[in-house]
C-alpha cells in the first residue's frame, strides 16, 4: 500500500536548509543581539521577570502592541527602566508602530524584523504559519500578508532557481504574483543563471473552492487533524490515545515510519494494515525464540532498537485510531457523511435540511452545524430565504444570539448566503459599479461581489466531473482517483483544478469553469520559460495555497503525482481544516 | 492663563530691558546653546541611527529583512559572519570620527541625504559620501523642527516603494489633495496592505474625516482596509461615522452591537443591548436583538431568585443537583433546557416557566419538545416523559404523538439511560418497521424484536435472532415458543 513512487519520480528539494537558515536567523537575533536566556510565552498577563531588558518575539498585531505598552507604561509609573525590544516576524507593520508611538512608548522600545515566512513541516511541506491570513484576506480584504507571500517566493527562487511556469487563480493569486514579479525584477540578478529545480509553480486563493476544505476529512492525516489538530507539523495525543496517564506530543511527518505509510490512506484501509504490521512485527520479535547466543546478540544490538521504536509508533496510531472510531461513532460519523456527500451531489435537499436542522437544535457542536449549513449554502449557491431565516434563527436560539455577528461574517465571505433574485441585485450591482473608478477592484466593488457571485458548484461539478460515477463499489484499497480522499464521492475542486491546468499547461479549454469560478479575470500564466529547465524540474510543481490548505488535499494531489510521475510541494499559508475556518469566521471565541 | 501671558508680553515690550530671546544674532549665549542643542540632536539621532544600523545590518552587509542577505549567509561559510560584523562595526565607528560637527541644525539635514538608487542604507558613511540630495528623514518621533528644510522629492511610486521595504519615508510632502491621493492609489496597485495602511495612517491625520471618507467611498480596496484598520486599532467612534457616511446601516448596527461582548457585568449588558433595540437592524434582526435583550433581562432575574434558593439550601431539586454554573448569558435553548430541569412545574405567569419561555421566544414545537425531554429524561422522570407526548382528542381518547418522530424519542432516551421498559415503550411507537427493528436491536429490546418478528412472520431473522440473546433466559423461552407455534403461517 502506502508510498510508492514512480522510478522517474524526481527528487524532492532539499528544505533543510530553510530550517537552518530560520534557526540560524533566530539564534542570532535572541543571543548574540539581545542576549535573551528565557522564553516566556506572551500571555496577557503582567511579566514577573527581574531581567533588565525584556525582548518580545511576536506577529505584528495590534493586541500584541498594546500588551506592550501595557507593560513598558506600568514599568514607567513604577519608576522601573528596562530596555525593550520587540522583534516582528515575519515583518513590522506601519499600524504597529503608530500604536506605540500612540501609547507614548515609540523610542522606549527598538524594532527589529526576523524575516522568517517557511516552515518545512515536512520533506513537501511549507508553511507560513499564518492562520490569521484567511481572516484577515478573505474576511476583511486586508492584503497585509501579500508582501509576506511574495517575499517567501522570492526567496525560494533564489534557493530553487526560477520557475520556468507560472500558474495561478484568485485576486490574491494574482496580486502576490504581480508583487513577486516586482521584487525579482528590483533584485534583478539573484536568480539569473540559476538553473531552476522546479518546474512548475501554481497559485491558488482558498476561495477559489470552499467546498473541499468545509467537508469531513476520512484520510488518516486529516482525520487525525480534524479530530486532535495537528499544530505545527505535531500533535498531542491525549491519554485516550496514549493508554496511559499522560499526553504525548508525537511529530506526525515522513520521519514517522508508521505514520508515514498510512497518512494519506483512507481510513476504513488504515486499521487492517496497522494490524497486519503488528502482526509482522510480532512475528519478528518471535525469531528470537531459538536463537543461539551470538543470533542474539546480534538481535539485540541491531533490530531490537528499530523494532521497539515500531513498536511504540505502531501502539501509538493503534491507539489513535481507535479514539477516532471511539469519537466518530458517538457523533453518528456514518449519518454525517452520507449527508454530505448527498449535498455534494445535490439530492435529497429537503432531508439534509430538516437533517442540519435537527443537529442545530439538539446543540450538537456550534462549528460542526455551521459548517453544514455553510456546505448546504455553497453547493446549492445560496440557502432560499424561508430556509435562511429559519435555520439563523435557530442557530441563534441554541447558540446564542451573538452569532448575530457570525452570520454577517459568513455572508460577506460569501460562505452563508441567502439566494437573492436575480434582477434586484444586477440592479444594485450596476448601480455600484459606476460609482467605482478603482481599477484594482475590478469592475464591481467587493462589497457587493461577496453578494453577487454566485458559487455555481452544481455547474462546476458537472462540467469537471467531481462526482465521479460509481459503478458498483467504489474501492478505496486501490484508489482509481483522486476522489478516494472523500471515499469515493467527491474529486477536490481545487486539485482538479490543478490537474486540468497542468495537463493543458494553461487554462485555455478552462474558460466556462473559469467563468463558472467568477475568476475570468482572475487565472493567469506566467513564469521564466526556460528552455534549459532540466527535464527532471518539469516534474516537479509547487501548488501554493492562499488561505491554507487540507490535508485532504494534500493526500489527493500526492496521489495524482504518483499516478502521473510528478512529485507535488506544498506551500500554505497555513494547515486548514472546516473547523478552523468557521472558527475564523466566528465572532464569539468557543 | 491668558491674560498673565499678554501681561508679560506688555511687559517685555514696554521694558526698557531688553528681552533675552534665540534670534538675536549677536548673543553669544544664544550661539553656544544653538550648537550645543544642534550637537545634542546629532548626538541623538548618530545614537539612534547606529543602533539601527548595527542591529538591521546582518554580518554580510546587507540589512536584515531583505532576502539576499539570508541567502548569501547560508551560502558563505558561516565562520565568517562575525568578521564582517566586526568590519562592519569599525567602518561605523570610523565614519563617526569624521563627521562634521555641524554648528546648527541646519546642516544636519545633510544626513539624510542618501543614495538615489533603491539601495539599503548600510551606513552612515554611505549617506554621507552620496551627493544626490534624496532625503532619508525619519519620519516619526523626532521634533519636526529639526527637518523643516530636508528636500523630499520621492515620487509616489518611489516613497510606496521605499514604504514596502519597511524603510522611514516621510509623507509630509504630500500635501495637496491630489498628491494624497495619488500615493494611495500607488499604493494600492502594488498590492501591499501593509503600505495601504500606512497612507491612510497619513490620511487619516491630514484629511478631514469627511474629505477622507469621500475619497475612499470610490476606493473600495482602500476602504476595506481603513475598516480593518479601525476596527483592530478600536477607533469605534470613527468606524460608526464611516458607516454613517456610506450608508451601511446594518454594518453600523452590528459594529455597535459587537461592543457588547466586552461588557462582563450582566446588568451594564443589559443596559447596552436595550440601546441596540432601535438601531437600523434588518427586521429579522431586530427581532433577534430584542430576543438577546429579553432573554438577558429574564437570565438575571431567574439567576438571582435560583441563587438564592439554592444557598438557602430548602428547594431539593437545587438540593439533589446544584447548579454547575450560572445561567447568566447562556443561549436560550440552553436556558429553555434549565428552566425545564428547575422549574418545570411552574405556572406559565412565572419568568422561569418552560411554558413562559416557550411563549415570549416563540420557540417552535420541535424544538420545545426535544429540549423539554432531554431534561426530564436526565431527570428520570418518566412520568413527565409520557405527559410530553401524550394528546388527548375530543373524545378524551388518548394518542402518542411525537413531533420529532419517536425513533429520535428513543435515541434520546437511550443516551439518558432509559430502563429497557421505558425504551420499549417508545420503540413500539416507531413506525417504520426497519427502523423500529434495527432501534430494537440497537438497544436490545428483546421483546420489541421478537414480537415484530412474529408479525412479520420472519422465521430466518428470529432464528438469527435467537442466537444473540442469552442462553436460557426469558427471551430465549419466548422464541422459542413462537418458533414451535403452530398457528404462525411463517413467510420463510
Amino acid at each position: 500500500m502506502a508510498f510508492h513512487h514512480r522510478p522517474d519520480a524526481p527528487e524532492l528539494p532539499d528544505f533543510s536548509m530553510l530550517k537552518r537558515l530560520a534557526r540560524d536567523q533566530l539564534i542570532y537575533l535572541l543571543e548574540q543581539q539581545h542576549e535573551v536566556d528565557k522564553l516566556y510565552k506572551v500571555e496577557n498577563k503582567p511579566v514577573l521577570s527581574s531581567s533588565e531588558q525584556l525582548c518580545f518575539l511576536v506577529r505584528p498585531r495590534i493586541k500584541n502592541m498594546r500588551y506592550i505598552a501595557n507593560l513598558v507604561n506600568a514599568d514607567k509609573l513604577a519608576g522601573r527602566t528596562r530596555k525593550y525590544k520587540v522583534i516582528f516576524s515575519p515583518q513590522k507593520f506601519y499600524a504597529c508602530e503608530m500604536v506605540l508611538e500612540e501609547e507614548g512608548i515609540y523610542g522606549d522600545v527598538s524594532c527589529d524584523e526576523w524575516a522568517f515566512s517557511l516552515l518545512p513541516l515536512d520533506v513537501d511541506l511549507l508553511s507560513m504559519e499564518l492562520p490569521e491570513f484567511f481572516r484577515d484576506y478573505f474576511l476583511e480584504g486586508d492584503q497585509r500578508w501579500i508582501n509576506t507571500v511574495a517575499q517567501a517566493l522570492h526567496l525560494l527562487s533564489t534557493l530553487y532557481g526560477p520557475f520556468p511556469n507560472c500558474y495561478g487563480i484568485g485576486r490574491c493569486a494574482k496580486m502576490s504574483h504581480e508583487l513577486w514579479r516586482n521584487l525579482e525584477e528590483e533584485e534583478d540578478g539573484e536568480t539569473k543563471g540559476r538553473k531552476p529545480e522546479i518546474g512548475h509553480i501554481f497559485l491558488l486563493d482558498r476561495d477559489v473552492d470552499f467546498v473541499t476544505a468545509l467537508c469531513s476529512q476520512v484520510v488518516y492525516e486529516g482525520l487525525v487533524d480534524d479530530t486532535f489538530r495537528i499544530k505545527c507539523g505535531s500533535v498531542d495525543f491525549g491519554p485516550e490515545v496514549t493508554s496511559s496517564d499522560r499526553s504525548l506530543k508525537v511529530l506526525l511527518n515522513a520521519d514517522d515510519k508508521v505514520f508515514h505509510e498510512i497518512r494519506n490512506e483512507h481510513f476504513s484501509n488504515v486499521f487492517g494494515f496497522l494490524s497486519q504490521k503488528a502482526r509482522n512485527l510480532q512475528a519478528q520479535y518471535d525469531r528470537r525464540r531459538g536463537m543461539d547466543i551470538k543470533q542474539m546478540k546480534n538481535f539485540v544490538s541491531q533490530e531490537l532498537k528499530g523494532l521497539k521504536q515500531e513498536h511504540r509508533l505502531l501502539s501509538l496510531h493503534i491507539g489513535a485510531c481507535e479514539s477516532i472510531m471511539k469519537k466518530k461513532t458517538k457523533q453518528n460519523f456514518q449519518e454525517l457523511i452520507k449527508t454530505e456527500h448527498a449535498l455534494l451531489e445535490g439530492f435529497s435537499i429537503r432531508d439534509s435540511t430538516s437533517y442540519i436542522e435537527e443537529h442545530i437544535d439538539r446543540q450538537v457542536s456550534p462549528i460542526e452545524s455551521l459548517r453544514l449549513m455553510c456546505l448546504l449554502s455553497i453547493t446549492e449557491n445560496g440557502l432560499i430565504p424561508k430556509d435562511y431565516r429559519s435555520l439563523k434563527t435557530q442557530y441563534l436560539q441554541s447558540y446564542g444570539s451573538e452569532h448575530l455577528l457570525t452570520f454577517s461574517n459568513l455572508r460577506r465571505a460569501g460562505l452563508l448566503t441567502e439566494q437573492a433574485p436575480g434582477d434586484t441585485l444586477t440592479a444594485v450591482e450596476s448601480k455600484v459599479s459606476k460609482l467605482v473608478t478603482d481599477k484594482a477592484a475590478g469592475k464591481i466593488t467587493d462589497a457587493f461581489s461577496s453578494l453577487a457571485k454566485r458559487s455555481n458548484f452544481r455547474a462546476i461539478s458537472k462540467k469537471l466531473n467531481l462526482i465521479p460515477r460509481v459503478d458498483g463499489e467504489y474501492d478505496l484499497k486501490v484508489p482509481r482517483d483522486m476522489a478516494y480522499v472523500f471515499s469515493g464521492a467527491y474529486v477536490p475542486l481545487s486539485c482538479r483544478v490543478i490537474e486540468q491546468v497542468l495537463e493543458r499547461r494553461s487554462w485555455q479549454g478552462l474558460e466556462e469553469v473559469l467563468r463558472l469560478l467568477n475568476c475570468s479575470e482572475l487565472a493567469f500564466t506566467g513564469g521564466t520559460k526556460d528552455d534549459k529547465a532540466p527535464s527532471e524540474s518539469l516534474r516537479l510543481i509547487l501548488v501554493v495555497f492562499l488561505g491554507g490548505c487540507t490535508f485532504s488535499e494534500i493526500s489527493a494531489l500526492r496521489f495524482l503525482g504518483r499516478e502521473k510521475g510528478f512529485r507535488f510541494i506544498f506551500l500554505t499559508t497555513a494547515i486548514t481544516n472546516s473547523a478552523r475556518l468557521m472558527e475564523a469566521m466566528s465572532e464569539v471565541k468557543a | 492663563m491668558n491674560r498673565t501671558k499678554v501681561d508679560e508680553e506688555e511687559y517685555w515690550n514696554s521694558s526698557k530691558f531688553k528681552a533675552f530671546t534665540f534670534d538675536d544674532e549677536d548673543d553669544e549665549l544664544s550661539q553656544l546653546k544653538e550648537s550645543k542643542r544642534a550637537v545634542n540632536s546629532l548626538r541623538d539621532f548618530v545614537d539612534d541611527d547606529d543602533d539601527d544600523d548595527l542591529e538591521r545590518v546582518s554580518w554580510t552587509g546587507e540589512p536584515v529583512g531583505s532576502i539576499s542577505w539570508s541567502i548569501k549567509e547560508t551560502a558563505g561559510s558561516s565562520g565568517s559572519n562575525h568578521e564582517g560584523r566586526e568590519q562592519l562595526k569599525s567602518r561605523n565607528s570610523f565614519s563617526y570620527a569624521q563627521l562634521p560637527k555641524p554648528p546648527s541644525t541646519y546642516s544636519l539635514s545633510s544626513f539624510f541625504k542618501g543614495r538615489t538608487r533603491l539601495g539599503s542604507f548600510q551606513s552612515l558613511s554611505d549617506a554621507l559620501t552620496d551627493t544626490p540630495a534624496k532625503s532619508y528623514a525619519p519620519e516619526l518621533g523626532r521634533p519636526k523642527g529639526e527637518f523643516r528644510d530636508y528636500s523630499n522629492d520621492w515620487s509616489p511610486s518611489d516613497t510606496v516603494r521605499r514604504l514596502r521595504k519597511g524603510k522611514v519615508c516621510s509623507l509630509e510632502r504630500f500635501r495637496s489633495l491630489q498628491d494624497k491621493l495619488l500615493l494611495l492609489e500607488e499604493a494600492v496597485s502594488m498590492h501591499d496592505g501593509n503600505v495601504i495602511t500606512a497612507v491612510l495612517i497619513f490620511l487619516k491625520r491630514t484629511l478631514s474625516k469627511e474629505v477622507l471618507f469621500r475619497e475612499l467611498e470610490v476606493r473600495q480596496v482602500a476602504l476595506r482596509h481603513l475598516i480593518h484598520f479601525l476596527k483592530e486599532i478600536g477607533d469605534q467612534k470613527l468606524l460608526l461615522d464611516l458607516f454613517r457616511f456610506l450608508d451601511r446601516t446594518e454594518e453600523l448596527a452590528l459594529s455597535h452591537y459587537r461592543e457588547h461582548l466586552s461588557i462582563q457585568d450582566p446588568e451594564k449588558r443589559k443596559e447596552f443591548l436595550k440601546t441596540c433595540i432601535g438601531l437600523p437592524f434588518s427586521v429579522e434582526d431586530a427581532a433577534h436583538i430584542q430576543d438577546h435583550y429579553t432573554l438577558l433581562e429574564r437570565q438575571i432575574i431567574i439567576e438571582a431568585n435560583d441563587r438564592h434558593l439554592e444557598s438557602a439550601g430548602q428547594t431539593e431539586i437545587f438540593r439533589k443537583h446544584p447548579r454547575k454554573a450560572s445561567i447568566l448569558n447562556m443561549p436560550l435553548v440552553t436556558t429553555l433546557f434549565y428552566s425545564c430541569f428547575y422549574h418545570y412545574t411552574e405556572p406559565e405567569g412565572t419568568f422561569s416557566s418552560p411554558v413562559n419561555l416557550k411563549k415570549t421566544f416563540k420557540i417552535p414545537d420541535k424544538q420545545y419538545v426535544l429540549t423539554a425531554l432531554a431534561a426530564r429524561a436526565k431527570l428520570r422522570a418518566w412520568h413527565d416523559v409520557d405527559a410530553l407526548f401524550t394528546t388527548k382528542n375530543w373524545l378524551g381518547y388518548t394518542k402518542k404523538r411525537a413531533p420529532i418522530g419517536f425513533h429520535r424519542v428513543v435515541e434520546i432516551l437511550y443516551k439518558n439511560n432509559a430502563p429497557v421498559q421505558i425504551l420499549q415503550e417508545y420503540v413500539n411507537l416507531v413506525e417504520d418497521v426497519d427502523t423500529k427493528l434495527n432501534l430494537a436491536t440497537k438497544f436490545k429490546c428483546h421483546d420489541v424484536v421478537i414480537d415484530t418478528c412474529r408479525d412479520l412472520k420472519d422465521r430466518q431473522q428470529l432464528l438469527a435472532y435467537r442466537s444473540k440473546v442469552d442462553k436460557g433466559s426469558a427471551e430465549e423461552e419466548k422464541i422459542d415458543a413462537i418458533l414451535s407455534s403452530t398457528q404462525i403461517r411463517w413467510k420463510n
